[in-house]
């Protein structure tokens, strides 16, 4: 076993794909010498060479554009868009171009293409630096969205997204790339789109959640266990589409109580697409209203530290509206 | 006067930086499409006083992200000063700027406040932006700074619209705004240029061309380094300056406005500078020698007009005096960002609309 951070697990991972897959290749901004802002390609052009690791001029209707093109014709393009705030010049690309290319095509096409994107806040970046910019693409059907937090799922689900038929959008949380340290086995793992993973077991409610709170959620969960003998279940959803409903549903039969926590803000969010499945489907299971802990409606999170800190659903918030939810 | 031509080998194109500033290699000189007569030495200190002053506050803004106070991205244009002071000298007031997110310079020039500014940076409630925006988001409604941009070129349709609303209004006014070279291959670029020219709108495009992208070398992402012409294709008059000299910006953006002002349309200004700093601050510069960055510094914006107003028969006492000045601004600057509160909770939820 090897500790990682995610941001290791990201680098390490994407040397590995490219050292086997002589189809993979990187395009982003600063991607090449620099080796990003991040440092998740550092040392990929000095081993791989300015043809497979290629810096891109800051467009980034053109990094998925070209990458698309790529993807018709053989190769699998890994595109980094430096920020997430920044993917939506190519917006247009991924929903009517990357997502529909299959339908339109009657299957002919496929377009096998990852992009990575750092998303979330909690690093001073200000309105658009910030972004958890999910829920756009969870609505877009032909679009795989993976938003894995852990450095051993980081590894497993990118492993397996280079080799989806159909395009993947891969969230990488920034706050996380540092923070979090976990092990990832030397023998080789996949882990399969579309499940998630209960991260801490427990009887008496469930908290659904992915990125940075997560983490928060099962800290959380710790504390409330320690202090209150509440045992909050923690389910990471790891994949945001498609939704593993089935490890949702069997913890709510357990449960009967369900808070999702995201940093996305609240209306319109992620949540409220699991919220609605678990009202139609479980409805006779379920002990408590769905509830829901979000970032606020406000349009973007705000650069002072007061401001952000507030802005952040993080433990103590998360702590507070399970506690509510185990009395209700 | 000169204006800087370009001159590149394969060799320095291998080395990953393709233009020199220095004055030993500031070779060519190309007649300008307009005059640039000399200021005054009043107005030239001035432009001293503004320029030092932008540094200094700059400088300050750096060692406070190295101590740790200042969180997030922050972008400096030290070395990069002559092109937002010769602008603004160069434009009115009431004219629009519209700029990115190295837009310290330009907030200071327009004559945003630098207790203002730095507050904004630190995140305190008395900063331009209330705390809410930070480095990347400067605000300055009454001098004209209509925002700096945390997204490359997302600021540039803006600047065409305004000059399109103050033609339609009547008024003489006109909208300037600044990019830099890695701006130019974003698609709402080329989209802005037709419409400025097709409608001859009175804007101004200026392109702090600082020779990188973020971090990457221009040459190593764009196939032609003259990034000038590409306006010229749309039908919009453009020209290459130096932008390191205070004097040649002043001019030729004061040609330029005097075009849009007169109908004639949209002007293109592509200023060659250097940025002397990091992309940002902590930021390791992996991408270029320092042997690079010490070459350019004789050609530091702040020293071609300090030698020019030594050649002009200012003082060294009155450059000191100056120096002096701005430093007791920094100082007051300092002071009142400092001292300021954390902005309220509540600040979160204003201006916002239909919760």
């Amino acid at each position: 076993m090897a500790v990682k951070t995610n941001l290791e697990a990201v680098r390490d991972t994407l040397a590995e794909l490219m050292e086997r897959d002589p189809s993979i290749l990187i395009m982003g901004e600063d991607v090449g010498p620099r080796g990003g802002v991040f440092q998740a390609t550092r040392g990929l052009f000095d081993r791989f060479g300015p043809d497979r690791v290629i810096d891109t001029p800051l467009a980034e209707l053109s990094i998925i554009g070209v990458g698309i093109g790529l993807a018709l014709h053989g190769f699998r393009p890994i595109c980094e868009i430096q920020f997430a705030d920044f993917i939506f010049p190519a917006f247009n690309q991924i929903l009517n171009e990357a997502a529909r290319y299959r339908y339109r095509s009657n299957g002919a096409w496929s377009v096998p293409m990852i992009i990575r994107a750092p998303y979330g806040g909690g690093v001073s970046g200000g309105l658009y630096h910030s972004q958890s910019v999910e829920a756009f693409f969870t609505h877009i059907p032909g679009l795989y969205v993976l938003a894995p937090s852990t450095p051993y799922d980081i590894v497993g689900l990118l492993r397996t997204a280079a080799q989806a038929p159909d395009p993947v959008l891969f969230f990488e949380h920034k706050r996380l790339y540092n923070l979090v340290k976990g092990e990832v086995p030397e023998t080789y793992y996949e882990i399969p789109i579309g499940e998630a993973d209960i991260k801490r077991e427990g009887s008496d409610l469930t908290v659904i959640s992915y990125g940075l709170t997560l983490h928060e959620a099962i800290k959380a969960a710790d504390q409330l266990a320690t202090e209150e003998g509440i045992q909050a279940e923690v389910i990471d959803l790891r994949t945001l589409k498609p939704l593993d409903m089935d490890t949702i549903f069997a913890s709510v039969e357990k449960t009967g109580k369900v808070l999702i926590v995201h940093e996305d803000n609240l209306t319109g969010g992620w949540g409220a697409e699991i919220a609605a499945r678990i009202a139609e489907q479980m409805f006779e299971w379920l002990d408590a209203p769905v509830m829901r802990l979000a970032g606020p409606d406000v349009p973007a999170v705000p650069y002072a530290p007061p401001l952000e800190r507030w802005f952040m659903p993080l433990a103590d918030k998360i702590k507070a509206k399970m506690r509510e939810l185990a009395e209700y | 006067m000169s204006v800087v031509k370009t001159i590149t080998s394969s060799q320095e194109r291998k080395r990953g930086w393709s233009i020199s500033l220095a004055p030993d290699l500031l070779p060519v000189e190309v007649p300008p499409p307009f005059d640039v007569p000399p200021l005054s030495v009043e107005v030239l200190q001035k432009m001293y006083h503004v320029m030092l002053l932008i540094r200094r506050v700059e400088e300050y803004l750096l060692d406070a992200a190295s101590e740790g106070r200042i969180g997030g991205a922050m972008h400096t244009a030290i070395g990069m000063e002559a092109n937002a002071v010769g602008a603004a000298f160069a434009t009115r007031p009431d004219d629009y700027v519209t700029c990115t997110y190295r837009g310290h310079h330009h907030a200071i020039a327009r004559g945003l406040d630098p207790g203002q500014v730095i507050a904004e940076v630190l995140g305190k409630a008395s900063g331009c932006a209330r705390g809410k925006g930070g480095s990347m988001h400067m605000v300055d409604p009454e001098h004209g700074l209509m925002g700096t941009n945390g997204v490359v070129a997302a600021q540039v349709p803006h600047a065409a619209g305004m000059a399109l609303a103050a033609r339609m209004r009547g008024e003489d006014r006109i909208a300037l705004t600044f990019f830099g070279d890695g701006a130019i291959y974003q698609g709402v670029m080329h989209e802005t240029f037709n419409i400025a020219a097709k409608w001859k709108l009175p804007v101004i495009f200026y392109m702090e061309n600082n020779k990188y992208s973020e971090m990457t070398p221009i040459w190593r992402t764009s196939a032609i380094e003259d990034l000038y012409t590409f306006p010229k294709v749309y039908g919009i008059e453009s020209i290459r300056i130096n932008g390191n000299d205070v004097e040649i910006v002043h001019a030729a953006v004061s040609w330029a406005a005097e075009r849009a002002r007169s109908g004639e349309g949209p002007t293109f200004i592509e200023a060659i500078t250097y940025r002397l700093a990091g992309h940002m601050a902590g930021d390791l510069e992996t991408y270029r020698t320092p042997e690079e960055r010490e070459h350019q510094r004789q050609a530091d914006p702040l020293l071609v007009l300090r030698q020019k107003l030594l050649d002009r028969n200012v003082t060294e006492e009155a450059l000191a005096r100056i120096e002096e000045a701005v430093a007791q601004d920094l100082a007051r600057a300092v002071e009142f960002a400092e001292t300021s509160p954390w902005p309220d909770i509540a600040e979160a939820y204003t201006d916002v609309f239909h919760l």
